[in-house]
């Protein structure tokens, strides 16, 4: 992760939105999603998904997949309809805009990866309830131009889709010795069924969050200027 | 035990909403800073559970056999006009609690446990009286877990911790063992 200038606040907006971001090169749209503001170790948004669906790599690389897909659609329908959506019912609005496109992953999924699908249950339609969703939609793509509206969902879905793989790789390593089903402990390994067990979802979590908050305090007492 | 009662245990306890079946996890983490807050919207997603139970019940009888395909977005419709008028409600009749609540009032129609039960509900085919007790059940659950991690949340403030567990990392460990708890109680569930 190398770190990029941050873009000074008192650059003048391009457009007259009031709490619009701040202009900033695509590339910046995109990898804020990644790293600094990342949905799951930064902002904890997402959690229930994040938890439940990770006992399996398989299942949190589909479920984050999923949720870029719905991410990238809903903020573009969002930018091109931000200004005909009244203010009073936008909410409404942008909810009824995800569970569309939230309908359409599910139906895309079950289509083509059934197992998959059933194994993600309910917590496919569930993405609709997911608050980084709503939060990105209020937040940024109401405000912003369509392209960058796309990029910025490309940046949070990748972001969420790395955290869910990382998390389901630690989980299913550990809980089950397999990678994507294919054992690589070897038969010596004796499994530690408590990981792919809900309480290994917190336990696992944890620990990202304990690793991350340490790499980031190293980084902040080695340049202390930022 | 009468089917009932199984409905009611099995999802206040054994089949948590927020511990074992991870729904409802950002109140779960954003309200559970002081007891008081933390049981009061408990409650309130009570009433927003039972009523939305009640309404997925109606549309799914008389409603959604002729468009399943609409299920996530009649669910969604419903729960987001239902918590509506309850914060309407709420702010009529009940202004003290309505300013304690916040903002987290309005967020009670993105917590996936509302959106959940209704799936749920749904998927296990249970009746009006069975999704009613069921709701009750995950309502009640939801704020047995709310008000445990609360009062946990509120020693850890005054407890020394290694600087690194100061924010969300040990709260999650803790919120593992206690998920763990109601794991335990998974053995009463054997003989069904």
């Amino acid at each position: 992760m190398t770190a990029l200038p941050v873009s000074s606040a008192a650059a003048p907006t391009a457009e007259l939105v009031p709490g619009a971001p701040p202009p900033a090169p695509l590339i910046q749209d995109l990898w804020r999603g990644i790293s600094r503001e990342n949905p799951v170790v930064i902002q904890m948004l997402g959690m229930c998904p994040t938890m439940a669906v990770t006992n399996l790599v398989a299942n949190g690389i589909a479920m984050g997949l999923a949720t870029t897909f719905v991410l990238v659609g809903s903020g573009i329908f969002v930018s091109l309809f931000r200004r005909h959506i009244a203010n009073e019912v936008r909410i409404t609005s942008y909810i009824l805009i995800i569970a569309t496109f939230v309908t359409l992953a599910d139906m895309i999924l079950a289509a083509t990866f059934p197992v998959i699908s059933k194994a993600l249950g309910p917590f496919m339609p569930l993405i609709v309830a997911n608050c980084l969703l709503l939060g990105r939609a209020e937040a940024f793509a109401a405000k912003v131009k369509v392209t960058r509206a796309l990029v910025d969902g490309l940046g949070m879905g990748l972001g969420f889709t790395l955290s869910l793989t990382v998390l389901s790789t630690l989980r299913e390593l550990l809980g089950r010795g397999t990678l994507l089903g294919q054992p690589v402990l070897g038969a010596g390994y004796e499994p530690w069924v408590f990981m792919v067990l809900p309480p290994g979802g917190f336990f696992a979590l944890g620990l990202l969050l304990l690793a991350v908050t340490w790499v980031r305090g190293r980084r902040a007492r080695r340049s202390p200027a930022r | 035990m009468s089917n009932l009662a199984w409905i009611f245990v099995s999802t206040l306890i054994i089949n948590n909403f927020t511990l074992v079946m991870f729904l409802g996890l950002c109140s779960f983490f954003g309200v559970t800073a002081k007891v008081e807050t933390a049981w009061r919207l408990g409650l309130a997603n009570t009433f927003v559970l039972l009523l939305t139970a009640v309404s997925a019940w109606f549309l799914n009888k008389y409603v959604l056999t002729h468009a399943p395909f609409l299920r996530t977005v009649a669910f969604i419709v419903v729960i987001a006009s239902g918590v509506q008028i309850v914060e309407m409600a709420v702010k009529k009749h009940f202004p003290v609690l309505f300013r304690q609540l916040g903002i987290y009032l309005p967020l009670i129609t993105t917590n996936c446990a509302i959106l959940g039960l209704a799936l749920f509900q749904t998927s296990r085919h249970y009746n009006l009286i069975e999704a009613v007790v069921f709701a009750l059940g995950a309502g009640l659950g939801l704020t047995l877990a709310l008000s445990l991690m609360a009062s946990i949340r509120e020693r850890l403030e005054l407890a020394e911790v290694p600087a690194v567990a100061r924010r969300m990392g040990l709260v999650l460990i803790v919120a593992s063992s206690l998920s763990m708890a109601f794991m335990g109680f998974a053995g009463m569930g054997s003989g069904q």
